[in-house]
């Protein structure tokens, strides 16, 4: 492994009280790639991503953030080192507005920053949505609505990584259209992310790399192109059942 | 009865209910950022009171004494949140609502120690004789009350509505986790909110002693009505504190005119059963918390 990649994640083991979930997992994303994490319901996906954004507190192994070593940090600090979450079922803060939610993403940025009204400008310009929704409160928006909002909040404290986790979940296919090309602008634009999907053959489509988690442990892993050529890869993830076509 | 005495019942329980609010409100703030009930709470209002005196009678101006006596009972309620609460906040909230109890059992028998055992009183903050209001009369002492928990919970409205800080607050009270994600640090918020609620106890000691006196015993009493006036209202509701602390103020007083005085602490204890059995989430709360 490259040691000047922007996360760097060695044999990271992750569980809950003496439950171990992720058991030695090894990964990297660079600047401007987008990684993705496939496996089966309760590999760890959800977990490992935790223990990456500072939430659990992973057991053994190491995280490095753009070369400094950041194991065991916890959340507001990473924030602040340009690591964000979308987490599984987005945790928006309902009762608040739009724009109050925006607002709380920029928390980590100097008020008087003006760097966070042109954040939330580009925000608006990838989900246009957002603006004509601004005073209406998280919670009356529609699921695509919302995704794009939890992933535009994210954006406002200005990440160099983003993880997500499973952001296309429950929206129709055009939603998910729009959300996976909005990734696609905000990792040419150098932003690194690792996404965790169920949809394995549209997330694949769109990363330049791809791993599989299997019980806790990286069964696999590989550039797109070979996963989605993988017959086990096919046959598990990419079956009819996941896929879109 | 006719209206002017129904009235001056009225005053009455609004002026009780006014400070049943800043409790309540104290109450509120500390669920909403933790989701415990803090049963210390009556002991910041005790302190406010206590140490108003103390710094009066050390020979400071009432203002000056009164100011003190809210900061540095606000700085009791950050350290009682830091040194008996934070070490155990994975403890669940169980434990730490016997913490709180534990705590307000220390504080109280700290200040009989302190300030001792008689009932203590400040002179009232302007003299001269009551306003008359359609034939009720209105004490000086009532309008400051109004007046100053009128502009605390305004100012507390603002901070909340406005700020970067009461939108932390805000984004605290509806899920640590994601709070955290946005880089607030929750441990923060939740000092400050205990801080916070215990000067907003201390500023009813303060402005309630020179009608009623004090002592280092009454925490409890109170403690109970701002909790029934926070259910009441809805807990975790700022603006349902405010409303439910008067209501129950009221309800009180009503209760002396139209039954008995007999019954006028029962009150709070019958509104706070109903409310539980009824309708949990209080006057102005949601069926459920809006979470997404
Ligand atoms: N807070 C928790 N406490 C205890 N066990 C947990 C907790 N969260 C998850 N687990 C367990 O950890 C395992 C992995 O869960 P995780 O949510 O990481 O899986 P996942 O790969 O994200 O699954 P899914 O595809 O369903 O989202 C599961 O067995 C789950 O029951
Ligand atoms: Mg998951």
């Amino acid at each position: 492994m490259s040691s000047d990649a922007l996360l760097l994640v060695s044999g990271l083991h992750v569980g809950y009280g003496h439950v171990p979930v992720v058991r030695g997992v090894s990964l990297e994303v660079g600047t401007g790639e987008m990684v993705t994490l496939i496996g089966a319901n309760g590999a760890g996906k959800s977990t490992l991503l935790k223990a990456l954004a500072g939430l659990v507190r992973p057991s053994a192994g190491s995280v490095t953030l753009d070369g400094e070593d950041v194991t065991g940090a916890p959340p507001e600090r990473l924030v602040r080192k340009g690591l964000a979450l979308v987490p599984e079922g987005r945790m928006l803060f309902g009762p608040m507005t739009v724009a109050e939610n925006l607002a709380v993403g920029a928390h980590t940025r100097r008020p008087r920053d003006p760097g966070v009204a042109e954040d939330r400008d580009r925000v608006c310009e990838l989900f246009p949505v957002l603006a004509e929704r601004a005073d209406q409160s998280a919670a009356t928006l529609s699921g695509g609505e919302q995704q794009m909002l939890a992933i535009g909040r994210a954006l406002m404290s200005r990440p160099r990584i983003l993880l997500l986790d499973e952001p296309s979940l429950g929206l129709a296919p055009r939603v998910i259209g729009a959300i996976f090309s909005a990734l696609d602008r905000l990792r040419a634009d150098g932003l690194g992310i690792l996404l965790v999907e169920q949809d394995a053959k549209l997330a694949l489509k769109h990363s330049d790399r791809g791993h599989v988690l299997r019980a806790g442990r990286i069964a696999l892993g590989g550039s797109a192109e070979e996963l989605i050529a993988n017959d086990d890869v096919r046959l598990i993830y990419l079956g009819a059942w996941h896929g879109t076509e | 009865m006719d209206s002017a005495e129904l009235l001056q019942f009225a005053i009455a329980g609004l002026k009780s209910g006014s400070i049943y609010a800043l409790v309540a409100l104290g109450f509120s703030l500390v669920y909403g950022s933790t989701g415990i009930i803090n049963f210390a709470q009556g002991e910041f209002f005790m302190l406010g009171g206590m140490l108003s005196v103390f710094f009066r009678d050390a020979g400071m101006p009432l203002p000056v004494a009164g100011v003190s006596a809210i900061v540095v009972t606000g700085l009791v309620g950050l350290a009682f949140e830091r040194f008996l609460l934070r070490p155990r906040r994975d403890a669940g909230p169980l434990v730490l609502i016997i913490i709180t109890i534990g705590g307000s059992m220390v504080i109280k028998s700290l200040a009989r120690h302190a300030f001792g055992g008689n009932e203590l009183s400040l002179p009232m903050f302007s003299s001269g004789a009551s306003v008359m209001v359609a034939g009720a009369a209105v004490e000086r002492q009532a309008l400051w009350m109004w007046g100053l928990t009128a502009l605390a919970v305004v100012a507390l409205t603002v901070v909340h509505a406005r700020t970067r800080f009461g939108r932390a607050m805000r984004a605290c009270s509806l899920s640590h986790d994601a709070a955290r994600l946005m880089g607030i640090d929750t441990a923060k918020v939740v000092m400050v909110s205990f801080g916070l609620a215990a000067a907003l106890g201390a500023l009813g000691g303060f402005v309630v002693t020179p009608l009623t006196q004090t002592s280092f015993d009454v925490g409890a009493r109170i403690g109970l009505k701002g909790f029934a006036g926070a259910i009441l209202g809805g807990l975790g509701n700022p603006l349902g504190a405010v409303v439910g602390g008067l209501a129950l103020g009221l309800l009180e007083s009503l209760s002396i005119a139209f039954i008995s005085s007999t019954y006028k602490d029962a009150i709070s204890l019958v509104v706070l059963l109903a409310m539980l059995f009824i309708r949990p989430q209080g006057l102005l709360g949601r069926a459920s918390r809006e979470k997404v």
